[in-house]
């Protein structure tokens, strides 16, 4: 990003740095599971990852058969909503979407409060 | 498994030793006993169950625990974030030797391996707790509760951790700390800050470290001032050098108000 990066610059290498913490968010979700319903087989997860959280899906998706491996998740298939990031300007008082992690107003401001985007939440599992 | 990066494993490898004198005193982990309840009869219809929780929410709620105990015994600590190489360990040497005699400093050093920080901050009279993370790339709040348990620090103290040096992973774990401190020095790239946003983001204070070597290094302090900005409008932000000692008084007067 330079000063004047605008909002359709692409994003810069994520999925390469991302992978080093979507681990520990897999292991989270695994063991939440686990702790929840046993170790009875699950067939599927609902995740909700939100667009501006921080975490990679693609990533989830990869460490999640690792993860997952051995307990009653194995071969479990994950269902991902990636919401979009909302915000609210508070100096242009706009509320408008974003997806970029860099978050800028059209306006140049910073000062932004996030309505929506950094979900991170196990929504449900469907047990067999 | 690893906590991060996929090898070793996090409650096998992470260790947490209290550094005091040559011999480091082990503390061993408890076996975890989890019972493993099976509830249903196996069935070949699946059935939804809600939970409708968050992802992190066994760390969030122990850092809230963490948080909750610390203010109680009115003790301040301090999350220090940054690269490897930034300086944390030499500012806190020096911070805690200025603070000597003021308030009751104590550290939690964070690191893959090695009790060498450690090593450096108990030279200065500081009782410090080493957690070696083993394969893991950050600290997380059962981390810190056994780091806590293992230094017990005195009722008013000010204990500092330092985060394993990386930009990526610290970012999303909440420890229970009363404020998140990052530092970036100029011997890196001053567009760190917007490669980093997460981390940025989540800074109360950002300490710009090593300004002594403006003279002598490409880095634009206006850029990474103004991405800092950007990423965070309120963030508090300080210049320093912890081996030349610019700005260290501002640093202590921001400690001095947690």
């Amino acid at each position: 990003m330079s000063l004047t990066r605008s909002r359709s610059t692409p994003k810069a290498g994520r999925p390469t740095v991302g992978r080093v913490h979507e681990l520990a968010i897999t292991e989270s979700i695994v063991d939440a599971i686990v702790e929840k319903i046993g170790d009875g087989p699950v067939a599927a997860v609902r995740l909700e990852v939100g667009r501006l959280s921080g975490v990679v899906t693609d990533s989830i998706r990869f460490c999640f058969e690792i993860v997952a491996g051995g307990t009653g998740l194995e071969g479990a298939r994950l269902d991902i909503d990636e919401p979009s990031g909302r915000a609210y300007c508070r100096d242009c008082r706009r509320e408008f979407g974003l997806d970029d992690p860099i978050m800028l107003c059209d306006c140049g401001s910073a000062d932004l409060d996030i309505l929506a985007g950094r979900e991170l939440r196990i929504i449900s599992v469907e047990v067999r | 498994m690893c906590s991060t990066c996929g090898c070793g494993g996090e409650d096998e490898t992470t260790r947490v030793t209290l550094v005091d004198g040559p011999e480091p005193v082990h503390a061993h982990p408890h076996d975890h006993a989890h019972p493993h309840e099976h509830p249903h009869e196996h069935e070949h219809e699946t059935r939804t169950v809600l939970l409708e929780q968050d992802i992190l929410a066994k760390n969030d709620l122990l850092a809230a625990a963490t948080r909750h105990r610390l203010a109680e015994h009115a003790i301040t600590a301090i999350n220090l974030m940054s690269s490897p190489g930034s300086g944390k360990t030499t500012l806190l040497e020096r911070t805690v030797r200025d603070l000597a005699g003021r308030r009751e400093t104590l550290v939690v050093e964070g690191d893959q391996e090695t009790w060498l920080d450690a090593q450096r901050i108990r030279a200065t009279g500081s009782k410090v707790v080493q957690i070696n993370t083993g394969a893991g790339c950050h600290l997380d709040a059962e981390m810190l509760d056994r780091g806590l348990n293992e230094l017990a620090p005195p009722d008013g103290s000010l204990v500092f951790v330092e985060n394993v040096g990386n930009l990526v992973c610290p970012a999303l774990f909440d420890l229970g700390e009363a404020a998140r401190v990052v530092i970036i020095s100029v011997t890196e790239g001053a567009d760190k800050p917007a490669k980093y946003p997460y981390m940025f983001r989540t800074a109360d204070l950002v300490l710009l470290n090593k300004i002594d070597l403006l003279p002598y290094v490409d880095f634009d302090v206006d850029l990474c001032v103004d991405l800092i900005r950007r990423l965070k409008p309120d963030v508090e932000l300080l210049h320093v050098s912890a081996t030349r000692g610019d700005g260290l008084d501002a640093w202590h007067s921001w400690l001095d108000a947690r």
